[in-house]
């Protein structure tokens, strides 16, 4: 069985519906990207997925729960995590404050023992651990909401846009600790505009358009897929 | 010079007191950005039930014990903190995600409730305290009278202040509360039940309310059903004068109030009270908009 098995999901603000039935899956350990424009949906689906949206019908089973209904609080709980899309710190806060908030559903022993491995992954993090998250530079606030989600010591990991945003050589920094977090066993999903760096790190992939998905393959596929290169990639690059 | 630290004694009595209340109403701001309206009346409910317990428990003429009295504050905080919550769940939650308006429209609503219900309950008159329910020895330090009841009153309050900063700011629950007075969503991605952290929110702000309301009728001696109106509305602009939904900001601004009422009091016209704490309030808005301690930090987006 999937660790996240979606099955015809529609989500809708008001009459107007963002999310028209999608279907898709993630085995436990894989990285899975969704790529897709502005507006295709992304980001409504991750916040499906952590409850922060309630889905109009279709369901969401997490390892055995069905956590389509279920309050986004207890869903941290069962071991999902997500770093949003603009990445949310709370800018008052300061950085050791947004990490331990990560690990508010967990004791502070544990908290602190994975504090230590964040730390190691994003040691810029360790130097600015007194520093107001507002303050920090972009880069920075995406690897605290990264370190943050890593806090909780979710099985799966959602990843909204963690590009957005940011210069090219910070990016490949982010990228790379996600290929250490991926490597200690996490299971990644993960939302991209940036279809190169997704697809680089990702097992397979999918592409949303306008509520529904139109391309499902494996990542080297997908990278081949002259659609997915014209639309996504940017040809000749 | 002796009127001046007269008036300070006195200032930073009725300061402490206004602080109290404006505590209630910048904790709920920050993190509903509602005005609860009704939370002067609920202070004021505070200072009945006080009362009624004093009274009731207390021989005619005789002077209150210790345990009456620590008893009466016991009393009003439960029942001011059951209020405030049963005040969320049925005035406030329903209209979550409603127009911001009708949840103002609620909150005022609610403080006429209260109000003719204190009214209806008790007394549309005024309604004397008994001496002596807080110690009240006069220390006259370099011609300046200092009462022990206000000692009492700045001390009390100085503690309650105290132990709130540190929960807020220390315990793990506080965070959660920063938290969610900054990012609600982003703080149900942390794991953290957002309702459970307003309805906290609707239990501390009124009990310290409930305390700050006693503390008037004592330092007044006398209570009236509508007195929720004026010092709901001065805890209101000192919670604005510090920074609305910033804590420290609603200590300091209260502190300020009360300083600053009693010496326009004492200097200029105890009349003209009133129209001189709006003047302030107005000038401060026009100089500083966010309040004295508010948004010290820019965000960057």
């Amino acid at each position: 069985m999937s660790l996240l098995e979606v099955k015809d999901l529609k989500v809708a603000y008001g009459h107007i519906e963002a999310l028209k039935g999608i279907s898709l899956s993630v085995e436990e350990g894989e990285v899975v990207a969704i790529l897709g424009a502005n507006g295709a949906g992304k980001t409504t689906f991750m916040r499906s997925l952590s409850g922060l949206l309630k889905p109009r019908s279709g369901t969401i089973q997490y390892d055995g729960h069905d956590i389509g209904k279920a309050r986004a609080d207890a869903i941290v709980g069962l071991g999902i995590a997500q770093s949003p899309e603009g990445r949310r710190v709370f800018g008052t806060l300061t950085v050791e404050e947004n990490l331990m908030l990560g690990a508010y559903t967990r004791s502070r022993p544990e908290a602190l023992e994975t504090r230590k491995q964040v730390y190691e992954l994003f040691p810029r993090l360790l130097e600015r651990k007194a520093q107001m998250a507002g303050t920090l530079s972009g880069g920075e606030q995406q690897m605290l909401a990264i370190g943050r989600a890593l806090m909780a010591k979710p099985r799966l990991l959602l990843l909204d846009e963690p590009s957005l945003g940011l210069a090219p050589i910070i990016v490949k920094g982010i990228f790379s600790a996600l290929r250490d977090i991926r490597a200690s066993g996490v299971t990644i999903l993960v939302v991209e505009q940036n279809a190169r760096m997704a697809l680089k790190l990702a097992d397979r992939g999918y592409v949303l358009e306008v509520g529904r998905i139109v391309h499902e393959d494996s990542a080297k596929a997908l990278m081949a897929s002259p659609e997915v290169q014209e639309a996504y990639l940017g040809k000749g690059h | 010079m002796e009127i001046f630290f007269q008036q300070l004694a006195n200032g930073l009595t009725v300061g402490s007191i206004y602080a109290l209340i404006a505590l209630g109403y910048t904790m709920v701001y920050g993190i509903l950005k509602l005005i609860n309206f009704a939370h002067g009346d609920l202070a004021v409910l505070g200072a009945f039930i006080g009362l009624t317990v004093i009274t009731s428990l207390t021989g005619a003429g005789a002077a209150p014990s210790h345990w009456v009295v620590i008893l009466a504050f016991v009393v009003a905080v439960l029942v001011v903190a059951i209020a405030g919550v049963l005040l969320e769940l049925t005035a406030y939650r329903p209209l979550r995600h409603a127009h911001r308006l009708s949840a103002v429209v609620s909150a005022l609503g609610a403080s006429m409730l209260l109000e003719n219900g204190i009214m209806l309950i008790w007394s549309p008159q005024t309604l004397t305290f008994p001496e002596g329910i807080l110690p009240s020895t006069n220390y006259v330090i370099g011609g300046v009278v200092l009462n022990s009841t206000q000692i009492l009153i700045v001390a009390i309050s100085f503690l309650l202040m105290l132990a709130l900063y540190l929960y807020v700011n220390k315990t793990r629950f506080g965070t959660a509360i920063r938290a969610s007075a900054i990012d609600q969503d982003a703080a149900r991605l942390m794991g953290i039940n957002v309702n459970r952290v307003i309805v906290s929110v609707f239990i501390l702000g009124p009990a310290l309310g409930a305390i700050g309301g006693l503390f008037i009728g004592i330092y007044y001696r006398q209570a009236v059903f509508d007195m929720g109106w004026i010092y709901g509305l001065n805890a209101f602009i000192a919670a604005i004068i510090g920074g609305i939904g910033n804590i420290p900001g609603a200590m300091l601004g209260g502190l300020l109030l009360g300083l600053f009422n009693s010496l326009a009091g004492g200097y200029i016209s105890s009349t003209w009270q009133e129209a001189i704490t709006f003047a302030l309030l107005i000038l401060i808005l026009l100089v500083r908009p966010t309040g004295i301690l508010g948004e010290r930090v820019a965000e960057k987006v």
